[in-house]
């Protein structure tokens, strides 16, 4: 299976990655090459096979609903590339 | 509404769970902390940290699916919704999607004909709220106020069953009602606690297909839900009697300008590539945990309302509105017990005097000036025929104003009724002499002036003289 | 005078005994160990972080431990950590642009108990970037470097982990394992590397990958050293849901169970063609050892594990692409200058910091993961796993534990496979079940070939990390292919 240009533009965008025009060729080749190579799974009869998503079976545990954290903001903030006033500051959100 | 067409609507609500801390971390959800204090390295995405889930809003859930006679289900699984926006730290919500906790739940509305009408409940689920975008005081940017992030929202989807702008808030008003009445949250509009996307779309009257449906975000409040619905489908209709296609897309209702519009920010085709959350596991819940929860279910708004009629004797319109609130329906009981005064008077105080002061002055029934108590002693004073009905109303609200109780208030003005024979019968005997003209045409048989004679009396006594004994007494007088 | 010229050689167990017996303190130790740490980072590449200042604070709070007669259980022995475990004001890099200036404001379970153990934390090891990639070549800090031979890559993604072991800088590390990132690059550098059952080791502070297969684990050069440390941090933890609640063994008291009556599975497909001719001789070696200390060699048949490279393609591509959401350049981490927009922040931040391969990954995830897509990928792949796991359940009622090569190969150069993903891939070919069926698997030196060590793989159930710990302690008890070092031959 062969993605095509667009496809890979489209799933870039969907992920938020900038791929460069002279990147976009060796990309789509090795993008190809791997989603031919898991299409072997379609060789596989998965009828009445229920998906697997946690390789235990267990059942989620419940914490009790305490305040347990304090205010770490300075701190945390200063992992943060653009602070003001306390606010992560982004280009202008539009709705 | 143009007539021809049926509006169909679905509404999603999103109701705040009142937790103390939040879905997925420790962190406190106390509304209008300082920026960013109550956001910690879970609720931020941080790392390598990881989500635990929050008992409570399990419990919430189940409580709420169980007041709206719906399917727990034993399993069910928390997926992460992906898109990229700042006020979403993970770059996914995690929601949950294929298998939700609570499924096919149903409650009853009074339509305008006066009839009940189902409205089914497709599902609720669990997921956590994002957080908050500011868009003044950082010129060209934006600020990202991530206290909300993590708090634990119970999304509550219905069937498109609603038929018009007045069902949707009478619906809307009745998932408001119901979670209060748990106690799962408060309800808070303005602080965002309770909020709704209305899916709108028309169809020709009788056709069976659904029209292309369009999604109204962010609906705050109950007037805006009904302005914005009324908008959207007339607008609808608009277009297609021009010939236009309505576009599946999602709009935003602007209040300032009573229309919709398209969200920009949501042009881009979302695909937001759900699949069960790896960090979270299947949440199991058995036949033991849902028990004891149901007994901890209060008494819900339409039984309460049953037993409002059938026990008090109230006017069904009367019990309706006394039990949307909890509060209400609380102080009601409260006072109808206590009081001597019939219930059915008591519902009219609370109904009337008592509702237009409380929303003139903007205050919950719970921190009224006038408690079930001093509410109590005044019904009983009337009922004893200490003061009128008219007088009680003045005297009440004087004790709104903070003069004093109801008897100190009756002594301080002299407000106490007339009730004594001869001192009635004096002020009649000054009256009628003062008004012999009037007498005589009244004789004559202007019955008429009856009415004018009681008013001279009540004038005389300021109002304080007993309307039955002034009735009787000036009949006996006249004839 | 203490014997410096040598105490680097030494195994964990043994330092634990020269401590003890106050041969050396915590101090000259440590001391020793970063003079080494020092030398060689030129040459191996080993390490993105050392934290000498930290150690020597640690190692002089276990020396005054010790004198008290206090300490944990780990008290005063050196250990570095994978560079994707969150340690407090300590650099946390995941190998990547995206995070080299990344402080972490707490410490990972891991770490956490470390520390508490009285451990001695010298540095934090170089990886594959976000530990994605099976020769360490996608560091964003430059590839680690095989001791064996430093034109070698060291494997990956726990690469300088490996390297640091295997070059005698610290005597264990931890690592993590998604695919075989532990197993893989153990079997690569000769030294013992156990990734144990899923959520047997808390995920809380190991900057995620692809959560439902990684798990935190140990490299070390015997099974005894793997077992002390595996000790430590195993164990649940509230912090992290998927972290199970089963009691911790005493690994080290079950290391002495021997092998004898044991029933050692091999899986042909382990056999087939993709498997060095040389690398399968020193296998059936090391399999007739454990022949003839009495275990039982029988055959099992896996019909499914041939799909486990694929489905694992799927699966962690998928996972890592939501957990690597978070990276946007607004909370921490890199950000792109001067954005024009929010999508320009998003898209220029995340083009401009994550490596070609960390991108492939995100970008094959996002793909199976999409409208159109899911069912014939994301879902297909999770029934598969489920179909791989059920054929593993399926062989342990036959067999105690299944025996095999951890790779395919020793050793490849730097830059042999970066051209093609899927020869990358397959590396992990013989290790990737064990993630997808969240089995207990370790890998032990078991010969050279071509003067390069060759890893025997171990894979038990569910829990029975004892079992396998016991069976490659018992193997190394009858062998002494987990003491070379570097440069050695026979």
């Amino acid at each position: 299976m062969s993605l095509t240009k667009k496809q890979v533009r489209q799933i870039a965008t969907l992920a938020r990655l900038q791929l460069e025009e002279d990147e976009l060729h060796d990309v789509v080749d090795k993008l190809s090459k791997i989603v031919g190579f898991v299409d072997q799974l379609q060789t596989a009869s998965t009828d009445d096979v229920s998906p697997m998503a946690h390789p235990l079976h267990m059942s989620q545990t419940l914490r009790s609903d305490e305040v347990t954290e304090s205010n770490e903001r300075d701190l945390i903030q200063e992992n943060a590339p653009s602070v003001q006033d306390g606010y992560y500051v982004v280009p202008k959100v539009i709705e | 509404m143009t007539s021809g067409w049926e509006v169909v609507i679905g509404l999603e609500i999103h109701t705040q769970l009142s937790t103390k801390s939040k879905i997925f971390s420790g962190a406190a959800t106390a509304y209008g902390s300082e920026t960013n204090t109550q956001a910690c390295l879970i609720d931020l995405g941080y790392p390598g940290i990881l989500p635990v889930l929050n008992t409570e809003v399990v419990r919430m859930a189940v409580k709420f699916g169980l007041a709206v006679n719906a399917a727990i289900s034993p399993l069910s699984v928390f997926a992460r919704k992906n898109y990229f926006y700042p006020d979403l730290p993970k770059g996914y919500q995690i929601s949950q999607y294929e298998l939700p906790i609570v499924e096919h739940g149903e409650l009853f509305i009074r339509t305008d004909d006066g009839t009940e009408k189902r409205i089914g409940i497709t599902r609720a689920h669990l997921e956590e709220d994002a957080g908050k975008s500011i868009h003044k005081g950082f010129g060209k940017s934006s600020g990202i106020d991530l206290n909300r992030a993590g708090t634990p929202l119970l999304e509550i989807v219905s069937e498109p069953d609603l038929r018009s702008a007045k069902e949707a808030v009478a619906y809307m008003r009745k998932i408001h009602s119901i979670v209060r009445y748990l106690e799962i949250s408060d309800g808070n509009m303005q602080e965002g606690s309770f909020r709704c996307d209305a899916n709108v779309s028309v169809r020709a009257s009788g056709q069976k297909q659904l029209g292309t449906r369009t999604e109204l975000k962010n609906l705050n409040s109950f007037r805006f839900v009904e302005k914005a619905i009324n908008f959207e489908a007339q607008r609808q209709i608009d277009v297609v009697e021009e010939g236009g296609q309505i576009v599946q897309e999602t709009r935003l209702y602007d209040s300032d300008n009573d229309e919709t519009r398209p969200m920009r920010s949501k042009e881009e085709a979302n695909d937001y590539r759900y699949f069960p959350d790896p960090d979270l596991l299947p949440v199991e819940i058995d036949d033991l945990f849902i028990e004891t929860v149901r007994k901890t279910l209060p008494e819900l708004p339409d039984a309460k309302q049953q037993r409002f009629a059938d026990e008090y004797g109230l006017k069904a319109v009367d019990a309706e509105i006394l039990t949307v609130n909890k509060p209400v329906a609380d102080y009601f009981e409260a006072v109808a017990i206590k009081t001597t005064a019939k219930a059915q008077i008591a519902a009219n105080w609370v109904i009337g005097e008592l509702s237009a002061l409380l929303n003139k002055q903007d205050v919950d029934i719970q921190n009224s000036r006038i408690g079930v108590e001093e509410l109590v002693h005044l019904l009983d004073r009337i009922t004893d025929n200490t003061i009128s009905g008219k007088i009680g109303k003045d005297i009440f609200e004087a004790m709104w104003r903070g003069e004093g109780s109801v008897d100190e208030i009756i002594k301080a003005r002299g407000l106490k009724q007339i009730t004594d024979d001869s001192e009635i019968a004096a002020v009649i005997d000054r009256v009628l002499q003062a008004n012999t003209l009037q007498v005589a045409d009244y004789k004559a048989g202007k019955d008429k002036l009856f009415g004018y004679f009681v008013g001279q009396v009540m004038k005389e006594t300021s109002g304080k003289a007993n309307p039955t004994q002034v009735n009787k007494i000036l009949k006996e007088k006249l004839t | 005078m203490i014997s410096g010229e040598t105490l680097h050689r030494q195994t964990l167990a043994e330092l634990a005994q020269g401590l003890a017996a106050g041969e050396f303190t915590s101090r000259e130790l440590t001391e020793i160990l970063l003079r080494r740490i020092e030398s060689h980072q030129e040459s191996y590449n080993a390490f993105i972080t050392i934290t000498a200042e930290i150690a020597l604070q640690q190692a002089d709070k276990a020396d005054k431990a010790r004198a008290n007669g206090d300490g944990g259980y780990l008290n005063g022995l050196p250990i570095a950590h994978k560079d994707l475990f969150c340690t407090k004001r300590v650099l946390t890099t995941c190998g990547s642009r995206m995070l080299q200036n990344f402080v972490s404001p707490y410490d990972a379970t891991v770490v956490e108990k470390m520390a508490l153990a009285g451990a001695v934390m010298l540095g934090k090891t170089n990886m594959d970037e976000f530990a994605m990639g099976s020769s360490n070549e996608t560091s964003h800090f430059g590839p680690v470097m095989n001791p064996w031979n430093t034109k070698l890559s060291p494997g990956g993604s726990s690469g300088g982990s490996a390297a640091a072991v295997a070059g005698r800088l610290v005597p264990v590390a931890t690592g993590t394992d998604t695919g075989g990132s532990i197993r893989q690059p153990a079997a690569m550098t000769g030294t013992t590397g156990i990734k144990p059952t899923y959520g047997r080791v808390s995920r809380f502070g190991m900057v995620a990958f692809a959560s439902s297969l990684d798990q935190g684990g140990v490299i070390a050069r015997s099974a005894e050293d793997a077992a002390m440390v595996l000790e430590v941090i195993s164990g649940h933890d509230h912090r992290d849901s998927t972290s199970i609640n089963h009691p911790v063994p005493r690994y080290v008291d079950g290391l002495s169970r021997g092998i004898k009556g044991l029933k050692v599975g091999i899986v042909r497909q382990h056999f087939d063609e993709g498997l060095d001719e040389s690398c399968a001789e020193a296998i059936n070696l090391a399999l007739n050892t454990l022949s003839e200390s009495g275990a039982k060699i029988v055959e099992v048949d896996l019909p499914h594990i041939d799909l486990s490279v694929p489905a694992y393609y799927v699966v962690a591509p998928a996972e890592c692409s939501s957990n690597l959401s978070r990276f946007d350049g607004v909370r921490f981490g890199h950000r792109a200058e001067k954005p024009q927009d929010l999508h320009d922040l998003y898209c220029r931040t995340r083009g401009e910091a994550f490596g070609a391969e960390v991108k492939r990954r995100i970008m094959t995830g996002t793909y199976v993961l999409s409208a159109g897509y899911y069912d014939a990928y994301y879902l297909k792949a999770q029934k598969v796993r489920k179909l791989i796991s059920q054929d593993f359940v399926n062989a342990f009622c036959e067999v105690d534990l299944i025996a095999g090569p951890t790779t395919p190969t020793t050793a490849f150069a730097l830059g042999e496979k970066t051209d093609d993903p899927i020869t990358m891939y397959l590396n992990d070919i013989y290790t990737i079940g064990a993630n997808l069926s969240g089995l207990p698997g370790i890998s032990i030196p078991c010969g050279l070939v071509g003067g390069l060590p060759v890893g025997l793989q171990l894979v038990g159930p569910h829990f029975e990390e004892e079992r396998i710990l016991a069976c490659a302690h018992q193997y190394q008890q009858l062998t002494d292919w987990h003491r070379l070092e570097p440069g050695a031959t026979i």
